[in-house]
C-alpha cells in the first residue's frame, strides 16, 4: 500500500473515532484518523486555558464508557482512571441543602431529614428505575434492527428484542412504556414530595435536550442516565483522571500501541465517491487519501450534509438528516479559582481542601418549577435568567487539575439555546457567564472573589471548537424519536449508510452520546463484519 | 483492672476521629481502621491517584543488633543479607528446614550492624532459636515504633513539602533518615500497594506530630486517610500476598499440603541460592529449584462477559464485591480441581474481577484458560478466567 492508501479512514479524532480506529487496527487493518483540530479528543478534551489550570472544556463526567472497551483496548494501562464523584449537593433557596451520597444509608438518612416519606419511596424508586434500566440495557448492546426490513439479520435482531421484551413481566413492560412517554416531572411527582429532590432528579432528564421537565419523553432521558448505575463496573458518575481528555488520551495511547496513524490539523473537505461507493477523502489542503472504507465520527449533519455530495444520497434520507434534532441547549462555564467558593448551606472551615461538598457535584436545581422556568426563557430563544447548573470541582477529585491550593470549577449550564434570539455575540456570551455567576452567588456569596479566570462556552462555541453542528452535547437529542432504530434515521441505524463503504459511528448513532464509546466500537465491528477490508 | 480491649495504635486519636463508619479491623492485636468512609472508592483511588495515608503501626517489628546481626538474617532469610548496603531494604520470606515459608517481611539495614525486620506474625522464638551462639540482640519494637504507609503518585510531592531533606533521590527499596515537623523519622521507599509510596517510621511519642504535618501539607495534593480494606484491593492488583490469607505459615500448618515454598508463591527472585553458606531451608529449596514446583501463585482475570452470562441467566447484572474477598474459591479446568483462588477482588482501575490463585502444574502457565467458582444467587457457578502475569497493575512511576 502506498503512503496515502488505507484500509479505513476515520473522520474525526474524538473518543468514538479513536475507539473505532483502535478496534479496526486490532483486527490488523491499516487505519488513519483525521482530526480537524491540532489536538485529538473532540468534545472529550482537557486544555490548559489558563496556565496551570486544566479545563475539561466540554464533557466533564463519565458514567457510560463501556467496560468492554476499557478491557479490550487495555485503557488502564494507557492511563485511564475513573475517579469517584461520591455525592451530589443541592443547595436550597431557604438556605438548607439536600445531599445524596454513594452510600445508601447516608442518603436515606439525609432524605429522612426532609421527608420520611421520600426516604422510603427512594428505595423503591431506585429499584424500579434500575429494573427498567436493566430491561432496556441489553438493547443498547444490540445492533438496532430495522422493524420494517425483511432481511434475515434484521428479523433475527427484532426477534431478539422481542424475546427480550417478552421476558419482562407485565409490570416491567408497563413501567418501560410509561417511562417512554411520560415527562420526568410527572414521573417524579408520582414518587416524591421534596422539591430539591424532584428538581435534582428532573435535571438529569433534560440534560442535552431542548425540553423542560414537564415535556413528555423526558422520563426516558432520566432512565438513560440511570444506566451507568447498574453496571456494577460503574456504580455512579465518575470523573476521569486529567478530565475527559484523560479518556480520549488513554484511547489515543491505545490506538498508538495498536499502530493507528493519527493526523491532526487534517480537516476533511469531502468523501471521495467512485462507482457509487466511498473510496477515500479529500482534505481541505487538497491532499487525497484512498481507502476501502470511510467512517465518520462527526455529527450526522456534517457526516451526511457536508462531507458527501447530496447526489450520492437518497432524497428522503437527506430530508430525515435535515430534520434530525440537534438543537444545542446547554453551555459550559469553566472557571479557574484561587480558592474554593464557600456555600452558605454548608460552609467549610479551614482551607476547604477537605470540604465534603466540593468533592462531589453541586446541583443548582432547587425545584422542578425552577428548571421549567429556566426552560421557559429558552423556549423563546433566551438564555435562562436563572439556569440549571451542574457544578463540579475537578481539582478536588484529581488534585493535578490545578496548581496546589488553587482549583478549577466546571459548570454545565442549561439553558443556553443555540438559536439565541438575535444571535450569539461576545456580549451575549458574557451575559451567559454573568447569569451563571449571579446564580451561584445566591448560594456561594464569595464566588466572585475566588475567580481568577473564566471561559464561557455557548452552543455556538461547541459547534465552532468541537465541530458539532448545532452544538448539541449528544450530537443530537436523546429523544424517543431519535434513539435505537431511529438514530440517526430509520433504516440506517446499523452504522451503515446509503453510500456503500461509508459508515457512521459517533454519538449521533445508536446508542447515543455521553462519552460511551459504544457507537465507535459497534460501527467498527459492523465494518469488519461486512468483509470489505 | 483487667483490660481485654485490643490495643490502639499511636495514631488512634486522629484515626478514631475520622473513622465515619466505625469500621475497625483487628490486626496483630491492635485496632486499625478498616475504612474511613462508608464506601471504599475514594480511599482506593487515593492510593492510585493522589496520596493515601495508612496507619500500619501493628506491623510486627524487630530490631536486630550486634556483630552477628547480618549473619543471623543471612542465615534465617533467603536473601543475601551480607550484600545489603546500609540504607537498603529487602523484601524476603523465611522458611523452615523443609523450605516452606514461615513468614515474610522486609529487612532494613539501618546501620552496619543494626537491622529492622518486619513480620506479619511473632517470630521472636524462631529468630532466637537461630541465633544460638551469635553476638546479636533481638528486640521487638512493635509497640514503640509507629509506622505510616504513605502511598500514591503524589506522595513524593507532599513529602518534599514537609521533610527536612528532599526525598527525590530516595530510590525504590532504599531508606533515609529525615525530619518531619522537627521529628526524627526513617523513610523507606516501600509499600504494599504497587504504587509510588513510602513508609515512615517514627517513635510512637512523635506519631501525631508527623500525622498532622502530612495531613496539612497534603491537603492540596488530595491526601486521604485510608483504611486497610482499600489497601487490600490495591495489594491484590500489585500481586502481593498476605500471610494467613494467601498462604499458611509452615509453623501453623496442620497438614503438609497447607504449606508453601517461596517458589510456589512466585518469590523466586528473593531466593538467593547463589549466596555463600548455609541458610535455613537451603537444601530443600535447591532440590525444588532442580525439580520444579508443583504449585505456583498466579493471577487470574475473570472474564466479564462470562460473568455477565452466568448472572444474566437469573436476570441479574454481575454482582461485584465491594471489597477484597479473603476466602478460598476452587479453580477448575474441565470440571477438575486444579487449584484455588485465595484472595479475589474487583479492580476499580482495571474494571476486571481479579484473583490471586494457586494452581498446580501445568495449569499455572500464563494464558491457561480455567474457571473460578463464583456464587450466583446462592448457586455455585464456574466463571471463565485466564491465568495472567503478576502484577495485574504496575504504574511506570512505581520504581522511578
Amino acid at each position: 500500500m502506498t503512503a496515502n492508501q488505507y484500509d479505513a479512514i476515520i473522520i474525526g479524532g474524538g473518543h468514538n473515532g479513536l475507539v473505532a480506529a483502535s478496534y479496526l487496527a486490532r483486527a490488523g487493518k491499516k487505519v488513519v484518523v483525521l482530526e480537524r483540530r491540532p489536538i485529538v479528543g473532540g468534545a472529550a478534551v482537557t486544555e490548559e486555558i489558563f496556565p496551570g489550570y486544566k479545563f475539561t472544556e466540554f464533557s466533564y463526567v463519565v458514567s457510560l464508557l463501556r467496560p468492554e472497551i476499557i478491557r479490550d483496548l487495555e485503557l488502564p494501562k494507557h492511563g485511564l482512571k475513573i475517579l469517584p464523584l461520591p455525592s451530589t449537593f443541592t443547595p436550597m433557596e431557604n438556605g438548607d441543602y439536600l445531599a445524596a451520597w454513594d452510600d445508601h444509608d447516608l442518603t436515606r438518612r439525609e432524605l429522612y431529614r426532609h421527608s420520611p416519606k421520600d426516604a422510603e419511596a427512594y428505595d423503591e424508586y431506585a429499584r424500579v428505575m434500575a429494573r427498567a434500566a436493566k430491561a432496556i440495557k441489553p438493547i443498547i448492546n444490540l445492533i438496532p434492527p430495522d422493524p420494517s426490513s425483511m432481511s434475515i439479520r434484521d428479523l433475527m435482531g427484532l426477534l431478539k428484542v422481542g424475546q427480550y421484551a417478552a421476558s419482562l413481566s407485565e409490570k416491567e413492560l408497563y413501567m418501560v412504556a410509561k417511562l417512554a412517554t411520560q415527562s420526568s416531572a410527572d414521573l417524579l411527582e408520582e414518587w416524591f414530595e421534596t422539591d430539591a429532590l424532584k428538581g435534582t432528579k428532573a435535571a438529569s432528564g433534560i440534560i442535552g435536550t431542548y425540553l423542560g421537565p414537564r415535556s413528555p419523553g423526558t422520563a426516558y432521558v432520566l432512565l438513560h442516565h440511570y444506566m451507568g448505575e447498574i453496571d456494577g463496573a460503574f456504580r455512579a458518575w465518575g470523573f476521569a483522571k486529567n478530565g475527559s481528555g484523560g479518556v480520549s488520551g488513554s484511547i489515543y495511547n491505545a490506538s498508538q500501541a495498536l499502530g493507528v496513524e493519527v493526523r491532526v490539523n487534517a480537516s476533511v473537505q469531502q468523501v471521495k465517491v467512485k462507482g457509487g461507493r466511498a473510496v477515500g477523502v479529500i482534505l481541505e489542503n487538497g491532499d487525497e487519501l484512498d481507502s476501502k472504507v470511510v467512517m465518520s465520527a462527526a455529527d450526522p449533519k456534517r457526516t451526511f450534509l457536508q462531507f458527501v455530495e447530496q447526489k450520492h444520497l437518497p432524497d428522503d434520507f437527506v430530508t430525515s438528516i435535515q430534520n434530525f434534532r440537534a438543537r444545542g441547549s446547554s453551555g459550559k462555564i469553566n472557571i479557574a479559582l484561587s480558592k474554593l467558593p464557600n456555600f452558605t448551606a454548608l460552609p467549610y472551615t479551614g482551607n476547604g481542601a477537605n470540604s465534603v461538598l466540593h468533592r462531589g457535584a453541586v446541583s443548582i436545581s432547587p425545584s422542578i418549577d425552577y428548571i421549567e422556568r429556566a426552560y421557559d426563557d429558552a423556549k423563546y430563544g433566551q438564555i435562562s435568567k436563572r439556569p440549571y447548573i451542574d457544578m463540579i470541582f475537578p481539582s478536588m477529585i484529581d488534585p493535578d487539575m490545578a496548581p496546589p491550593g488553587h482549583h478549577v470549577m466546571s459548570c454545565f449550564v442549561q439553558y443556553a439555546p443555540y438559536d439565541l434570539e438575535g444571535g450569539w455575540t461576545d456580549q451575549r456570551r458574557d451575559e451567559l457567564g454573568e447569569a451563571v455567576i449571579a446564580t451561584i452567588e445566591q448560594y456561594a456569596p464569595n464566588i466572585r472573589e475566588c475567580i481568577v479566570g473564566m471561559q464561557v462556552i455557548s452552543p455556538k462555541d461547541i459547534e465552532r471548537i468541537a465541530g458539532i453542528t448545532g452544538g448539541n452535547i449528544f450530537h443530537g437529542e436523546l429523544l424517543l424519536h431519535q434513539i435505537f432504530f431511529l438514530r440517526p434515521t430509520p433504516q440506517w441505524a446499523d452504522f451503515r449508510t446509503p453510500l456503500k463503504g461509508y459508515y457512521f459511528g459517533a454519538s449521533g448513532a445508536h446508542p447515543g452520546g455521553g462519552v460511551m464509546g459504544a457507537p465507535g466500537m459497534l460501527a467498527a465491528k459492523e465494518i469488519l463484519k461486512d468483509g470489505m477490508l | 483492672m483487667l483490660n481485654l480491649n485490643l490495643k490502639t495504635t499511636p495514631f488512634h486519636e486522629r484515626t478514631s476521629a475520622l473513622c465515619q463508619p466505625q469500621n475497625w479491623r483487628k490486626w496483630a492485636g491492635y485496632f486499625v481502621v478498616g475504612s474511613y468512609e462508608h464506601v471504599l472508592d475514594r480511599e482506593y483511588w487515593a492510593i492510585r491517584n493522589s496520596a493515601a495515608l495508612i496507619d500500619v503501626s501493628p506491623l510486627i517489628k524487630y530490631v536486630i543488633k550486634g556483630k552477628d546481626a547480618a549473619a543471623l538474617l543471612h542465615r534465617v532469610t533467603t536473601r543475601n543479607v551480607h550484600k545489603m548496603k546500609v540504607g537498603q531494604v529487602a523484601y524476603t520470606g523465611w522458611c523452615d528446614e523443609e523450605g516452606k515459608m514461615i513468614d515474610d517481611g522486609t529487612i532494613s539495614r539501618l546501620e552496619d550492624s543494626t537491622f529492622r525486620l518486619t513480620a506479619a506474625e511473632p517470630n521472636l522464638r524462631w529468630l532466637t532459636m537461630n541465633a544460638v551462639g551469635m553476638d546479636v540482640s533481638i528486640t521487638e519494637v512493635t509497640d514503640d515504633v509507629a509506622a505510616l504507609s504513605f502511598q500514591g503518585p503524589n506522595t513524593r510531592k507532599v513529602l518534599n513539602k514537609v521533610t527536612e531533606k528532599p526525598v527525590d533521590e530516595l530510590k525504590y527499596f532504599r531508606l533515609m533518615t529525615n525530619k518531619i515537623n522537627g521529628v526524627d523519622v526513617t523513610i523507606s521507599r516501600t509499600g504494599y500497594t504497587g504504587d509510588l509510596g513510602y513508609e515512615i517510621w517514627m517513635d510512637k511519642k512523635d506519631a501525631l506530630k508527623v500525622w498532622d504535618a502530612l495531613m496539612e501539607s497534603g491537603s492540596d495534593y488530595g491526601i486521604t486517610p485510608v483504611g486497610i480494606l482499600a489497601m487490600d484491593m490495591a495489594r491484590v492488583e500489585a500481586g502481593l500476598f498476605m500471610l494467613d490469607v494467601d498462604y499458611t505459615s509452615a509453623s501453623h500448618a496442620w497438614i503438609e499440603s497447607q504449606k508453601s515454598s517461596p517458589f510456589e508463591l512466585g518469590l523466586d527472585w528473593t531466593v538467593a541460592l547463589d549466596k555463600p553458606g548455609y541458610f535455613v531451608g537451603r537444601r530443600a529449596l535447591e532440590k525444588e529449584k532442580r525439580e520444579g514446583s508443583a504449585w505456583k501463585m498466579v493471577g487470574l482475570a475473570v472474564d466479564w462477559v462470562g460473568m455477565e452470562k452466568l448472572f444474566g441467566k437469573v436476570g441479574l447484572p454481575p454482582q461485584i464485591p465491594g471489597s477484597a474477598i479473603r476466602g478460598s474459591l476452587p479453580v477448575m479446568v474441565g470440571g477438575v480441581h486444579v487449584g484455588y483462588a485465595s484472595t479475589s477482588t474487583w479492580s476499580p482501575l482495571l474494571k476486571t474481577y481479579i484473583a490471586l490463585a494457586h494452581l498446580q502444574k501445568p495449569y499455572y502457565e500464563i494464558g491457561t484458560d480455567v474457571t473460578m467458582e463464583i456464587t450466583v444467587e446462592h448457586h455455585r457457578r464456574q466463571a471463565p478466567a485466564k491465568v495472567v502475569k503478576l502484577p495485574f497493575y504496575e504504574p511506570e512511576w512505581k520504581k522511578k
